[in-house]
Parts: C-alpha cells; sequence; structure tokens
C-alpha cells in the first residue's frame, strides 16, 4: 500500500492505496465521486476524464499513486456557485441525451477551451476525437462547445 | 373559485416547444444514479470466467482453489446453479417447429460461443474477484466452431446443438410472384451483406441485487424493468411479487439493454445463496463479447421490373445468424424486415423467407432498428441498382413506385396499412435542401475530368414501422407479451402532478416530453409536473422502451389518463360550482360555468377538495387520480427522405461524406430539440454502420474486436455535419405522433453506401460490402479495373 494525497474538487484526500488502484477507481470508491463514470478499459471512449493539475487526463489510464500531490478537478467540482459555460452550454443546445459521455466530455472540452478558447468547428472535432459519444451524433456537442466558447468559457 | 385567466396568463401550448430537458442537470453536475454508481451495506463484487472457446464441451471444473484466495466471499461453476438457474428465455417462438436450444445462464456443458460464463468468484472489492479467477481450473474439449451461416445447414458442418444449426423458416407471400417475374422485362438479382454490429451503449451493463427476507431488489442497466421483472421470475420460479426492478439511470441502450440477461438471473442466485448483495458491472472488453450483437444477414434480393421502371414484383430470401442460442426476441428481429422490404413502393407481387441459423457466436438480437434497417439497406439498395439498370435517376425511379399522397390509407403488399405519409413532399423538401440538381451537374464534370476524386449521391426514401404495437399483431406474429402501454396521472393537494409512465427512458427525454404533453392535456404548469420511471414498485405496470414506441403508445397512454382525470374533476366541479355536469365546459386546466365564465373552478382546485374531501356528493370517491392502458390499432410509420453525398478518392479508397442532407415526417413533434437529437444520433449509427464498424470472429470463433480501439465507434471527427428538415402528415393517433428514435439509423445506411456506389458506377461497381473502408472502397476499384483491363485485351478467363 502506498500513501497519497490529492486534492479533489477543492478538498484534500490522504489515503493508502493499492499501487495498481486505477484514479477512476480511487475517484468512485475511495472518495466516493460517483459523476466519473467509466465507459471502457482500454482508454478509447474518454468517459473517465477529468483534469489534472488543470489538463485532461483519462482517469483509467492514470494510477491513483501516480496522482500523488495533485489537484483534481471532476465534474463535480465544475460548478462554483452557478453552472460553469459548458455545463449552461450543453443543457441549452441538447448536447447529451442519456448523458453517461458527458462528465468526460465537458471535462475534455475545458481542456481543449483553456488551449484554444475560440475553436472552429473542425478544431473541436478533433479535439473531442478521444471522446466517444453514442447518442447524440456530436453535432449539439460541437455546438455546444462552440457557445461555451462564445460565453469565454476558457476563462 | 377562480376566474378565467386573463389572455396574457393564458398557457402556450407546450407541444411542439423546443424545451430544454428536466433531465439534464443531474447529468451534466455528476449527480446521476447509475447502476455501477450504488453502495449498499455488505456490498459484494462477482466476476466471471468466461469460455475461451468457441465451443467445446467442459469436462473437469475446479472452483476450489478460487475460494482460498483472499478477500473471496465464494466461487461457483455452473453446476452449483445447475437446480435453479433455469433457462434464459426467448419470447419470439416465431414459429410452432422452432428450435429453441436451453440456454442456461451458466454453461454447465458445453459452451457455444466466446464469452459464455462458466464459473464466478464473489468477493469483498473488484479488484479481489477479478484476481481470483485465475485460481479457477477448468478443462474443456474443443469441438469445432461454426462461423459462417452460409455453410451451417450444410448436411457435414458440425452442429451446434444436437437438433441442428437450424431453428426456423418463416415464409410469407403476396401476390403470384411467378407471374409478376415471369416475361419481367426487367429482373436483378442481388446479394448484400449485413454485417455483424456491436451496439455499444456508453455505459456499460451494471446489475445490483439484495435479498432480504425472501424479497429481491435488482438495479439493472436495462431497457425493460417491467419485462424483466416477469422474466425473471419465469426462469427462477421466485415469485413476481417478491421481485422489485429498478433501472435507474440508464446510459443509451439500442437495443441492447432490452435483454433478460444470464448476469441478471445470476446475480439474483448469488444475493439468494449469500444473503448479501452483490454488484457486477462489465468492462467494455466483456461486454463487445457477451452483449448481443446486431444484424448479421446475407440477404438475397431479386426484383421485377417494366422498362418504365414499375415494379412487378420482390423476391427475398434471408440467412440470419442467431448466434449460439435464441435470446429474448432474436429470431423475430429479421422478421419484423418482412414487412419492411417492400417499404414505399407498389407492386404485384411480394415473398419473403427467413431461414434463422444456428453459429457458435454471441446471439444476436434487437439493435436499433431491428429488422428493420437490414430490410430498408436491401430495397433502397437494390432501387438504386434499378435505377442504374435502366437509365433512370434513382429519385425518378422511387416516384414512379411509390403511394402517391392521395393514396392513403394504403395498405401494403406486405400488408401493412400505411396510416398517412407524404413522400412527395419530404424529397421535395430533401432535393431543395441538399441542391441535387446541382450536385448531378458537379458530379458529371468530375465524371468527364476523370477526377481522382469521384462525387456519388446516394439515396434513401425510407419508411419504417414503429410504435410497437397493436398486441393482437404481436399475437398474431406469436409474439409472447403485449404492445399496451401503462401511465397514471397522481394530482397532488398541493396542485403539483405526478405522472408514472410504464415507458423506461435511457436517454430519450420522457421526463421532459411527458410533461409537456400532460401540461396540454390537464393546463397545468410544465414545471409543476414530475415524471417518474424505471421501477417496478413505483410504476407497477408497464412494457418499457424499445421500437420508437414510446410516445406513440406510451404518449397516447398519458393522453387517456388525463381523460379520465379530467372526466373525474367534472362530477367533483359540477358539485363546487353547484351545477349540473352538463352545464360545464372543460379548457385545459379549468371548468366553467357555460354561459358564465367567471364562474368556474381549476384542476388543483378541485385536487384540493379531494384530499379534503368534505363536501363530495355521495358515492363519489375522493380523488382525481387515474390509470389508462392504452393499446395502439396500429403500428405507426414514419418516413422521410435522405441524400448522402459523398466524396471518394479512387486512389486512396478513402469515402468522405461531404454533405447529409435527410427531410423526415415523423408527424406531430412535441420537442423539437429532442426530435433533432434522436435524428443526429440515429444517423451516427448508421453512418456508423456503412463506413466504419463490424464485429469480426477469426476462424477459430474469438471474437477480434473486443475494445473500442478494435470495433470502431466513430468520434466527432469521423462523422459530417448533418442538414435536417421536417414535413409533417399527422399519425391517425390523437396526438398525431408517429416515433424516431429509429428513423436515422434505419434511413441512413443505405444512403451512404448508394452514394458510394454511385461515385464509383463508371467502374463498373455496383456494390462494396459494409463497412466501407478505405482498403474495401480501394480493393473494389483495383478489381473493376483489373476486370476492365482483361476485358479490354480479351483476356478474361
Amino acid at each position: 500500500m502506498a500513501e497519497i494525497t490529492v486534492s479533489v474538487d477543492g478538498v484534500k484526500y490522504s489515503d493508502h492505496v493499492e499501487p495498481r488502484l486505477l484514479l477512476v477507481h480511487y475517484l468512485r470508491e475511495v472518495v466516493g465521486k460517483t459523476g466519473t463514470p467509466i465507459g471502457c478499459d482500454t482508454s478509447n471512449c474518454g468517459a473517465c476524464t477529468v483534469l489534472l493539475d488543470g489538463e485532461s487526463v483519462k482517469s483509467c489510464a492514470v494510477l491513483a499513486v501516480q496522482a500523488d500531490g495533485t489537484e483534481i478537478t471532476t465534474i463535480e467540482g465544475m460548478a462554483n456557485g452557478s453552472l460553469h459555460p459548458l455545463q449552461e452550454a450543453f443543457h441549452a443546445e441538447h448536447a447529451l441525451q442519456c448523458g453517461y459521455c458527458t462528465p468526460g466530455m465537458i471535462m475534455a472540452a475545458a481542456d481543449l477551451l483553456r488551449e484554444n478558447p475560440r475553436p472552429s468547428d473542425a478544431e473541436i472535432r478533433e479535439g473531442l476525437e478521444g471522446n466517444l459519444c453514442r447518442c447524440t451524433g456530436y453535432e449539439n456537442i460541437v455546438r455546444a462547445v462552440r457557445r461555451a466558447a462564445a460565453a469565454g468559457a476558457s476563462a | 373559485m377562480t376566474a378565467p385567466a386573463d389572455a396574457t396568463e393564458a398557457l402556450t401550448p407546450e407541444v411542439g416547444r423546443a424545451r430544454l430537458r428536466k433531465e439534464d442537470e443531474r447529468l451534466i453536475t455528476g449527480q446521476t444514479n447509475w447502476t455501477d454508481n450504488i453502495r449498499l451495506p455488505g456490498l459484494l463484487h462477482v466476476a466471471f470466467l468466461r469460455s475461451p472457446y468457441a465451443h467445446a464441451r467442459i469436462t473437469a471444473v475446479d472452483v476450489s482453489a478460487a475460494r482460498s484466495e483472499p478477500g473471496v466471499i465464494a466461487a461457483y461453476a455452473g453446476a452449483d446453479f445447475a437446480a435453479e438457474q433455469g433457462s434464459l428465455p426467448c419470447a419470439w417462438p416465431v414459429t410452432p417447429d422452432i428450435v429453441i436450444p436451453a440456454h442456461p445462464p451458466m454453461a454447465t456443458d458445453e459452451v457455444r460461443y466466446v464469452g459464455e460464463a462458466v464459473a464466478c468468484v464473489v468477493a469483498r472489492d473488484r479488484y479481489a474477484a477479478a484476481d481470483a479467477l485465475a485460481a479457477i481450473e477448468i478443462d474443456y474439449e474443443p469441438l469445432p466452431p461454426v462461423l459462417d451461416i452460409r455453410t451451417a445447414l450444410n448436411e457435414d458442418s458440425p452442429k451446434v446443438h444436437a437438433a441442428g444449426n437450424k431453428s426456423f423458416e418463416w415464409p410469407f407471400a403476396n401476390g403470384d410472384l411467378a407471374a409478376a417475374f415471369s416475361g419481367a422485362p426487367v429482373v436483378l438479382e442481388r446479394h448484400y451483406r449485413q454485417q455483424r454490429l456491436i451496439p455499444a451503449a456508453m455505459e456499460p451493463r451494471s446489475v445490483v441485487c439484495s435479498c432480504v427476507g425472501g424479497e429481491f431488489t435488482l438495479w439493472s442497466a436495462t431497457q425493460i424493468p417491467h419485462v424483466l421483472r416477469v422474466m425473471l421470475a419465469m426462469v427462477t420460479g421466485i415469485p413476481e411479487q417478491n421481485i422489485r426492478v429498478i433501472a435507474p439511470d440508464v446510459g443509451g441502450g439500442f437495443g441492447s439493454k432490452l435483454q433478460v440477461t444470464a448476469e441478471e438471473v445470476l446475480a439474483l442466485l448469488l444475493a439468494r445463496k449469500l444473503g448479501r448483495p452483490v454488484k457486477w458491472t462489465e468492462t467494455r472488453s466483456e461486454g463487445n463479447m457477451t452483449v448481443h450483437h446486431g444484424r448479421d444477414q446475407w440477404q438475397r434480393i431479386r426484383i421485377a421490373a417494366d422498362r418504365d421502371g414499375r415494379v412487378r414484383g420482390l423476391d427475398v430470401s434471408l440467412l440470419a445468424d442467431m448466434g449460439a442460442y435464441l435470446m429474448l426476441v432474436t429470431p423475430g428481429v429479421p422478421l419484423l424486415g418482412a414487412f419492411m422490404f417492400p417499404a414505399i413502393y407498389k407492386m404485384d407481387a411480394y415473398s419473403f423467407h427467413c431461414t434463422g441459423v444456428f453459429t457458435t457466436k454471441m446471439p444476436t438480437d434487437a439493435y436499433r432498428g431491428a429488422g428493420r434497417p437490414e430490410a430498408t439497406f436491401g430495397i433502397e439498395r437494390i432501387m438504386d441498382e434499378l435505377a442504374a439498370e435502366l437509365g433512370l435517376d434513382p429519385l425518378e425511379l422511387r416516384e414512379r413506385n411509390w403511394i402517391r399522397h392521395e393514396e392513403f390509407p394504403y395498405t401494403t403488399i406486405a400488408g401493412l396499412t400505411y396510416d398517412s405519409g407524404n413522400y412527395e413532399a419530404a424529397t421535395a423538401k430533401a432535393r431543395e435542401l441538399f441542391g441535387y440538381d446541382e450536385l448531378r451537374k458537379e458530379q458529371q464534370q468530375r465524371r468527364a475530368d476523370n477526377d481522382p476524386v469521384q462525387l456519388g449521391i446516394g439515396v434513401s426514401t425510407f419508411t419504417e414501422m414503429c410504435g410497437l404495437a397493436p398486441s393482437r399483431v404481436l399475437g398474431s406474429l406469436a409474439y409472447g407479451a403485449g404492445g399496451w402501454e401503462q401511465a397514471s396521472i397522481r394530482m397532488l393537494p398541493t396542485g403539483k402532478v405526478e405522472v408514472v409512465t410504464g415507458s423506461s427512458a435511457h436517454g430519450q427525454g420522457h421526463e421532459t416530453a411527458w410533461s409537456q404533453i400532460v401540461a396540454d392535456q390537464l393546463g397545468v404548469p410544465f414545471e409543476d409536473i414530475r415524471v417518474l420511471h424505471g421501477d417496478t414498485q413505483v410504476s407497477p405496470k408497464g412494457m418499457d422502451t424499445y421500437g420508437s414506441r414510446s410516445l406513440a403508445v406510451g404518449g397516447m397512454a398519458l393522453v387517456s389518463a388525463c381523460d379520465k382525470v379530467v372526466e373525474k374533476a367534472k362530477v367533483i366541479a359540477a358539485a363546487m360550482l353547484e351545477v349540473a355536469a352538463s352545464d360545464l365546459e372543460w379548457s385545459p386546466g379549468r371548468f366553467a360555468v357555460r354561459g358564465d365564465p367567471d364562474q368556474g373552478v381549476t384542476i388543483s382546485e378541485i385536487a384540493l377538495a379531494t384530499f379534503a374531501a368534505h363536501n363530495l356528493p355521495d358515492g363519489v370517491e375522493p380523488t382525481i387520480d387515474a390509470d389508462a392502458t392504452y393499446d395502439p390499432d396500429n403500428f405507426s410509420f414514419p418516413h422521410g427522405t435522405h441524400l448522402c453525398a459523398t466524396e471518394v478518392d479512387t486512389e486512396t479508397g478513402f469515402v468522405k461524406i461531404r454533405s447529409y442532407v435527410c427531410v423526415d415526417d415523423i408527424g406531430t413533434v412535441v420537442n423539437p430539440l429532442i426530435v433533432e437529437g434522436q435524428v443526429h444520433g440515429g444517423l451516427a449509427q448508421g453512418i456508423a454502420q456503412a463506413l466504419y464498424e463490424e464485429a469480426v470472429y477469426d476462424d477459430d470463433g474469438n471474437l477480434v474486436t473486443t475494445t473500442l480501439a478494435d470495433y470502431l465507434v466513430p468520434s466527432a471527427s469521423d462523422l459530417p455535419s448533418y442538414v435536417t428538415g421536417r414535413t409533417e402528415s399527422r399519425a391517425a393517433n390523437r396526438l398525431g405522433v408517429k416515433g424516431v428514435g429509429e428513423a436515422g439509423t434505419i434511413a441512413s445506411t443505405p444512403a451512404v453506401v448508394n452514394a458510394i456506389v454511385d461515385a464509383l458506377r463508371p467502374f463498373g461497381i455496383d456494390d462494396v460490402p459494409m463497412p466501407c473502408t478505405p482498403e474495401r472502397v480501394w480493393r473494389a476499384i483495383q478489381t473493376a479495373r483489373s476486370d476492365q483491363t482483361q476485358g479490354t485485351d480479351g483476356g478474361a478467363a
């Protein structure tokens, strides 16, 4: 067992974990942050995307011990009194149906807008190609990210 | 008692409004209640050991070593469940002599596909459970796999089951086919492959089960909590009243969660054996292997026509891969296609024959469209072939054959009565949005220029049957259940409304759309309505969600229940206003005295009056709540015209969708935002079948596409932007609604493939097998070029 200390959505946690424990399992089963779901086991789908020190990672492809000393933001930490502009935009553009990919999609989009505050539609599509959605056909996700960009989501 | 609301307060009709969804708040904030999120005190985790062989006899099993691994509570093999596990159900015995093999949830003596469960471990956490699987010892005696349905019926083929490899033969015929074909100036025959697909809902399957005092609660990522409850009782013998099934938030289904699975049955049995709650959540790799697959047919289609393009007859022969067993509706899926091959076209004669064949692969079952995409692909592909043969524009050929709008209602050669439709209107609008004539000109130019990137235009003028289904029709097709839906309206004392629906949403937006319908019917604000679903204790009766049935059947059940609420409320309103009921007029939300509109009472006031119940007339029940069960008179028949332009790079085989236009007629639209989203998602799945997806088994029967790296669910960068439009012909139900969940998927696959073939037709190419990968397109071009070269040299062998 290894001891790790991480900050998750602004709260500090210290835990003893097995070295093989995946970050996503740590978040879901140790910290209780079930807002981050798991969609695959080969880091293709992106449903488990979180921000690790501000950069998006697929939390199924990171060990909890690798996250020691970092600050993690999950979908549950995005709303700060009011919804994050990306959350607002996903709602306004009907960019989700079943909603399973949505946490990862929003976190990946947050990182995309941090790097490129005003992306073209093609850049949005390229930027989110590591996140799969089976319901929306992506059209409204692209619209939502465009809308959030216009609302200054990168700030 | 209220005065009438003045005009400015009058409620805008909710039906037709692009309401943002009520569901979204929890979904965008990570507060969703997925099955895998559920934690119960003492919860144990289950892992399954699965067969590495496509076909083998189990000669020895020893789970004892697994039992002594750290954290392991129990380990079991099939024999441990043999007395109680029953056989997984097939609810659709399509013919009297159908072969339905026993399907034990856990294999006991023989395995018939890679991934079939053979043992399990129950442990303190999921890691310990997975680790201990390695300690289980199983000896197999391999048997030959059966992988190709084209040879599986040969005498010398190995047998999947002792009864052989044929499950059933199902014929349908109407009209004089021999007369239609004999002497027909044009007869074409084409063979099409419907590849095997993996539904790949984003949420993996998950099940949690607790058993307390003989009462079971089972949470499952399912589309069908109500059907599942009945089936679990029938399979296990546990009394139905002691089983509660909950479908919490469910992350997509597309038919894949329309199933009674081995893991659900075994979770129930494990909870009973251990007296502790258990959870199993699949990995994606496990799911690709063991969630039922879709499609998988070989189609032989013959069409006979006159020189002017009039279709005389259609002759369809299918081989349908059932996989190793028949699951919930496995054999019925290809038969839904029987009714859809004639599509929107008039003809003199039609014949359909389907043979269901067993193989040593994962069973197939419903996947978005279920039988209708396969049929639509077949007919829309061969209509394009016929157009090419006759030198006609494919839209012109279709127009010469389709049912004209003034001919509705129209009974097709397949025996369905289409209640409404307007193919002319949808096609005219699609042509305009697409710029059809301009694109045809550009195509000619590129052909003339020998442009290495050729332009193709694909047409699909589809219809489908949905709103499953009139119960008596299902009965006539030997289906084991009805097609009705249930709704309850509960009028709360504070004026709010609870709507209980038997339809079980998993992404469709019922909580929003149902609120809109009830708001209009009862004249209560959209915000004051809460929709409850997906729990057999909350919504005790239902037929669940599949087959684009929720709105056309479940929505109509809401209307019926609202009617009853208003009827009951009228009696109480009359007493409150001290007038005869016949003197009251209802406008949504309020009864008023005829001729004296200031005298009235609102539905909320009436609800409150029933709560107090102080002054109700003698013999009147103190409630205006109502239940209704609605059984539709007919299917509904959405239709539309889809046009796809592809740019095909003839040097690399790469296909780019340049534009995609669809105009769908789904009747009355309750929420245009939700409808557009359904269309987008449907298109993506249909395009994915055309270009990207295929479940591939190797020669030993191993699934090769077990991950999302191998099975190509498209990402945003793989798909185009869509142009959507609508026309509207009302369905014959009171809401005028049809269905939209499957339309995009049904229509788009042939539109894309027709566009690819259209681009390549100058090469002499008349088919590219799906998925039309760059390699397959490139090979088709190479083969065609080499054939042409040999032809020129006179050297064709």
